[in-house]
């Protein structure tokens, strides 16, 4: 095979930053969407349990079971992706070489973080719509001024899961980041106020539980959506926990 | 302006990274000109990759100064990525992605990047278009991340052992593209652990070993620094006296034992010498074996300067 002359004349530069962060994020929101794991774990997963904890009274909960459940399945939803998610695919991301390809091109630094942020932000889209829609099927029946408050916590949660993911999956071996991940995503479901509300859990355990992210985002949550009025405590705590994470990832992520 | 243009793409002077036990690149020196290729040889942990690495700015030396088209690659990088390209020496590509998409994506971050499709076809990877990274072989790794370094229409690439892990006709493909780029004005910096690479692609060729450089110049002046010498190989038993040898030998012969039982005479080899050769192993009760005369290729220059195999 012959090149004519002038195919690779250089002619360098840096591409447009709008389409520079739509094809990053639509590529990074893509590849989650064709992952079989992460598909099982952000979308079927949190739908299963909405549905089932829904029709089956295994746990009693107060009429309409739906309100109840639905927005803890959210905040189930968002730590699944934000956290568990983007921080299994950051360690073998890493492992494979893609942060410094990326970052070996013209892409600035923080378009690197930008884009990774909106893609991640895409799939919550897509989860919170898919299981609002199911919800809705089942009768569910949100506070409508709680409506707005939840599009900001669900902002927030994913934004401080998110800075907690990418703590997790950019300091750590891409295996061991895969177990820890997990494992906490267990005990969060469990026993970080997802499942089990913080404030059924007795005394100082509940008020501990109301401080964690999950158990912030889920309290918050019900709040906005069943009575409409989440108080003030869920904000700080999700915006404690994004600002110390995302402190803390700037110095420890390794692109490699 | 001159100035700058006269200035050598790259330039290394006295780099020195050490890492906890060992020192990875010991003092190193090195000068590109602008639109030439320069072939890094040496054999594996010789310091390649930490050097070219440093020069990509992924690397913060210990010591030494690194200039990359008149930039520093660690404080300005960002000035100095957009006109790059970049092949590591593995990875580089989500382990899901699909090659073009891939390519698509490095391309968007350019500003006049080539035709995504051209590429792909262009480097034998349409028929696996739709197959994940991780489950391409090898060479498909290496044919995209060569495409990514190149898709941005760079002044100046970066590639890491380039043909590792490629078939023959591949790597006739990529031995196609740095001719091509040369031809276009494209200065290459690549490394190789394959003689016949750098002598077939570069003006400059700069032979390292511990961090050091042990040789440096074209790939001629390297190979026929003795135009007089010959040499001649010839497998035996191991452990023969290359002293008893070297006596019965014109005097200007040297001759090695260059791994167990391989010799290695080097010198003016004319018939004579042959037949020496052969009549001595004789009297030892031995036959000669694979006996072979050539001309001095990178490979013996290196084995003389260091004493070690390049291909290890
Ligand atoms: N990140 C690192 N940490 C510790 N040692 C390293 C690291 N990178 C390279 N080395 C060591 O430095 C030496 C040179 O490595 P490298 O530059 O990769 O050589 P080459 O590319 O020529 O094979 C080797 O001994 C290697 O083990
Ligand atoms: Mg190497």
């Amino acid at each position: 095979m012959t090149f004519p002359a002038g195919t690779f004349t250089p002619s360098p530069g840096t591409g447009r930053l709008g389409r520079m962060l739509l094809t990053h994020a639509r590529t990074e929101a893509m590849l989650t969407l064709r992952n079989g794991e992460q598909v099982l774990l952000t979308l079927l997963i949190p739908l299963a349990l909405l549905v089932g904890l829904t029709l089956v009274p295994i746990v009693s909960l107060p009429d309409p079971r739906v309100d109840e459940v639905t927005p803890r399945i959210f905040a189930l939803a968002i730590m699944s992706s934000a956290f568990t998610g983007q921080a299994i695919a950051l360690g073998f991301d890493r492992r494979y070489g893609v942060l410094r390809r990326l970052a070996a091109t013209a892409l600035p630094r923080w378009l690197l973080v930008a884009g990774r942020v909106v893609g991640g932000l895409a799939v919550v889209v897509i989860q919170i719509v898919l299981l609002a829609v199911v919800a809705a099927i089942m009768g569910w029946s949100p506070d409508a001024v709680g409506l707005l408050w939840t599009v900001v916590l669900i902002l927030l949660g994913a934004l401080a899961f998110g800075a907690l993911g990418v703590l997790l999956g950019g300091a750590l071996k891409a295996e061991v980041v895969l177990a820890v991940a997990n494992i906490v995503w267990f005990i969060l479901l469990l026993a970080g106020g997802i499942m089990v509300p913080a404030s059924s859990m007795p005394g100082v355990l509940g008020d501990l539980v109301a401080l964690l992210p999950s158990g912030a985002l889920a309290e918050g949550l019900h709040g906005a959506l069943v009575s409409g009025a989440p108080g003030w405590q869920p904000f700080l705590v999700l915006v404690l926990w994004g600002a110390a994470a995302s402190a803390l990832a700037t110095r420890t992520t390794k692109l490699t | 302006m001159s100035s700058a243009a006269d200035r050598p793409a790259v330039e290394v002077r006295g780099l020195t990274k050490r890492y906890s036990g060992t020192t990875a690149v010991d003092g190193l020196d090195l000068s590109l000109p602008r639109g030439h290729v320069l072939a890094l040889l040496g054999p594996n942990g010789a310091g390649k990759t930490t050097t070219v690495e440093t020069c990509e700015g992924f690397v913060r030396p210990d010591a030494g100064t690194v200039s990359v088209l008149g930039l520093d690659p660690v404080t300005q990088s960002e000035k100095l990525r957009p006109r790059i390209g970049v092949m590591p020496q593995g990875g580089g590509a989500y382990p899901g992605v699909r090659a073009e998409e891939m390519l698509r994506l490095v391309a968007a971050c350019a500003a006049n990047p080539l035709d995504p499709a051209w590429l792909i076809e262009t480097l034998g990877l349409s028929g696996s278009a739709r197959t994940p990274y991780k489950r391409l072989s090898g060479g498909q790794q290496q044919r995209l991340s060569l495409a990514c370094a190149l898709i941005g229409r760079p002044e100046l690439v970066f590639l890491d052992e380039p043909t590792a892990g490629m078939d023959p006709q591949a790597r006739r493909l990529v031995w196609e593209l740095v001719r091509a780029l040369r031809t276009d004005g494209v200065t290459v910096l690549l490394t190789t652990h394959l003689m016949e690479e750098a002598e077939a692609l570069a003006d400059h060729v700069v032979i390292i070993d511990h961090g050091r450089v042990v040789a440096e110049g074209t790939p001629s002046e390297l190979t026929s620094e003795h135009p007089a010498e010959a040499q001649l190989r010839f497998r035996a038993r191991a452990g023969m006296s290359t002293e008893l040898l070297a006596a019965a030998l014109p005097e200007d012969c040297r001759v090695v034992e260059s791994s167990p039982g391989a010799y290695l005479v080097s010198g003016p080899v004319d018939p004579q010498v042959v037949s020496t050769v052969t009549a001595w192993c004789a009297q030892q009760g031995v036959l000669a074996e694979e006996l072979h005369v050539g001309r001095r290729s990178l490979e013996d220059v290196f084995l003389d300067l260091t004493g070690r195999e390049l291909r290890s």
